[in-house]
């Protein structure tokens, strides 16, 4: 069932909390991949606070969905978002990245509860998200399994040999998101390594191919329930995203991949949140033009 | 949990049938009671010898293909979701080309999923290098959580196969290409992983040993025995990994020379597992490996590398008769200490 006007507002101010808590997160870490977390955080909002069937209280639920953060260098909104949904106190974040912390910056599914899958080395997810879903085949559940990648990580071979074996093996239970943000370390995706035609090659790999702007929660809504109803072959959402999403500052700014800020400036990004300031929309970036 | 013994896979031949071809069996014997257990490979079902694991439940194999780094991913993904994967693809690629996954997917995540390593070490022979591989023992051993067992023959891979299953966690099993010869007569022999074997009892010197260079070191054993009158203690330290320190420091109280023979480079395998163990007690001792020495392998049938490499019958009697020759310092406590 669509998302309602009024779920969509509830999901939207569920979002600049997330996005505020990941502001908080990486003043107390010292720096974390911020821009990549801001970009992505409307689809892991849609995802845990509508679609995910999860227990919080009980993270190894065996029927639970899956989530793999392929992207793995978004834990800092992963663990905001986790720690938010009560798989642990949010005051334990206070502690991201200091010694002997269960919080780094690639989150541990072994000391992190709530996470499904120990990433942090791009091109591994989305294998173990097909594994994942040929288990839940294999011992006849009905549990979904999510994949979240970035565009960047697209560059991997790796990636491609699981969207192969995806295909292959029709797993129609899995989904596969592509935070879209145009960007990666070193710069755009199109100058450093392009990836388009991003969605023709995935059509080429057999997958089912939606692109979305990854912050309007209608289209997430429909991309998602589409990808639940599709029958033989996993779905991919291309979401079109920008980086640093929400902060008037960070918003497509390569160098907010990954920094540091303080607390003053913490301010001024919740403030940016808090106004639904950014006045670049997804597919129309306010600095530079995205190729 | 299964436990499969003097059953059905008794009666397999062991002097006929290949290691992977008695892992093949053991496997489907351990799925017939255990239905988490599915079978991996990466285009080499055949090489691998699963194939009558793939007759008897085509609906448990996955062959993903040739594409080694989605084939330990995918079966990370099955272990965290409830299912017992055995993966079989040729060394060099299990342990190189797929070694992040390995090392990220798998250990650091301390899966339940056991590798079924062919063609270790020069036993693919004529395939050149690319195909050896002599690097793996140094490369598992290293990450963190693994298992590794280096079986000697077929007899010893149905009991590692066996126990595998029944340790949590990641193993790593290597194999040869499966032409090699066996040494155990059967699978009743007490094999415990972590445990060393006695297969010749001696007080002159010991000859450790894993993989087919058991096989070769009971031989030259026994050729010194007649022709030299030296008692040679040999283990069979399948596991390097956790290493059976026990025996290892017994052989260096009672014959105080060491010989480490294995099929890999003389960096960072068993020679250097042992090596760890002997410098950690602070005993001293005679010691030498005998291996590839840091090198890339010839091509030839393995039978010529074997020899070329010192680690068939006649290289380990010379290089034992160097070791008994060989000058150390002794420990003046010694006597007392054991």
């Amino acid at each position: 069932m669509p998302l309602s006007p009024e779920e969509i507002r509830s999901l939207q101010a569920k979002a600049r909390q997330l996005r505020c808590d990941m502001v908080d997160v990486t003043v107390w870490a010292g720096g974390a991949h911020i821009g990549g977390a801001l970009s992505m955080t409307d689809v892991l909002t849609a995802l845990y606070y509508h679609y995910l069937s999860v227990k919080p209280a009980e993270p190894g639920w065996p029927e639970r969905d899956r989530f793999v953060l392929s992207k793995g260098h978004g834990g800092v909104g992963l663990a905001a978002v986790l720690a938010d949904k009560g798989y642990y106190d949010k005051e334990l974040l206070r502690e991201f990245n200091h010694f002997k912390s269960p919080f780094g910056m690639h989150l541990d599914g072994l000391k992190v509860p709530g996470v499904d899958a120990s990433t942090g080395s791009l091109g591994h997810g989305l294998s173990m998200a097909v594994g994942m879903a040929l288990g839940a085949r294999f011992q006849k559940q009905a549990w979904r399994t999510y994949c979240l990648l970035g565009d960047g990580e697209c560059d991997e071979g790796s990636v491609w040999e699981a969207a192969m074996a995806a295909h292959h093996y029709k797993v129609d239970t899995l989904t596969a998101f592509i935070d879209r943000n145009h960007m990666m370390i070193d710069g755009r995706t199109e100058d450093i390594m392009s990836l388009e035609p991003l969605a023709e090659k995935w059509k080429a790999f057999g997958w089912e191919v939606r692109e979305i702007d990854g912050h309007d929660y209608a289209q997430i809504g429909a991309a998602i329930e589409g990808a639940q109803a599709a029958k033989g072959a996993p779905t991919v959402i291309i979401c079109t995203t920008v980086k640093g999403k929400g902060v008037d500052f960070m918003e497509d700014q390569v160098k907010w991949h990954y920094g540091s800020i303080d607390s003053e400036l913490a301010a001024k990004a919740k403030a940016s949140i808090q106004a639904g300031a950014g006045a670049a929309r997804a597919g129309a970036p306010a600095a530079g033009g995205a190729s | 949990m299964t436990e499969v013994t003097g059953t059905t896979w008794n009666v397999y031949d062991a002097n006929t049938l290949t290691q992977a071809e008695i892992y093949g069996r053991v496997l489907c014997d351990l799925a017939e009671a255990d239905p988490r257990i599915v079978a991996l490979t990466a285009d080499l079902a055949r090489s691998t010898k699963i194939g009558v694991f793939q007759d008897k439940f085509p609906q448990r194999v996955f062959n993903v293909g040739i594409a080694e780094q989605n084939l330990f991913g995918i079966a990370a993904g099955m272990a965290k979701s409830g299912l017992l994967p055995f993966v079989s693809t040729m060394s060099a690629f299990a342990s190189m080309r797929a070694l992040e996954q390995v090392r990220t997917d798998i250990c650091y995540q301390n899966l339940d999923v056991k590798i079924i390593a062919t063609h270790g070490g020069v036993s693919f022979g004529q395939a050149g290098t690319t195909h050896h591989c002599t690097e793996d023992i140094a490369i598992q051993r290293s990450l963190a959580n693994m298992c590794v067992i280096v079986p000697a023959d077929g007899w010893e891979t149905a009991n590692a196969v066996r126990a595998a299953v029944k340790r949590p966690g990641p193993v790593y099993i290597r194999l040869g290409r499966g032409f090699e010869p066996t040494h155990y007569e059967n699978d009743d022999y007490g094999f415990e992983i972590g445990k060393a074997v006695t297969i010749n009892e001696g007080t002159d010197i010991t000859v450790i040993a894993c993989g087919v260079a058991v096989y070769h070191a009971a031989e030259a054993a026994k050729l010194l025995r007649d022709q030299d009158g030296i008692g040679v203690r040999v283990l069979d330290v399948h596991t390097i990994k956790p290493i059976d320190e026990e025996a290892i420091l017994k052989a260096v109280s009672e014959t105080r020379r060491i010989l480490v023979v294995e099929e890999h480079n003389v960096i960072g395998g068993l020679g250097s597992a042992v090596a760890d163990v002997i410098a950690a007690s602070g005993k001293g001792c005679a010691f030498a490996k005998a291996g590839l020495p840091d090198c890339y392998s010839e091509v030839g049938y393995p039978e010529d590398l074997y020899s070329h490499y010192c680690i068939d019958g006649d290289g380990i009697v010379g290089k034992v008769r160097e070791l008994l020759k060989r000058e150390f310092e002794a420990d003046e406590d010694w006597e007392d200490e054991h």
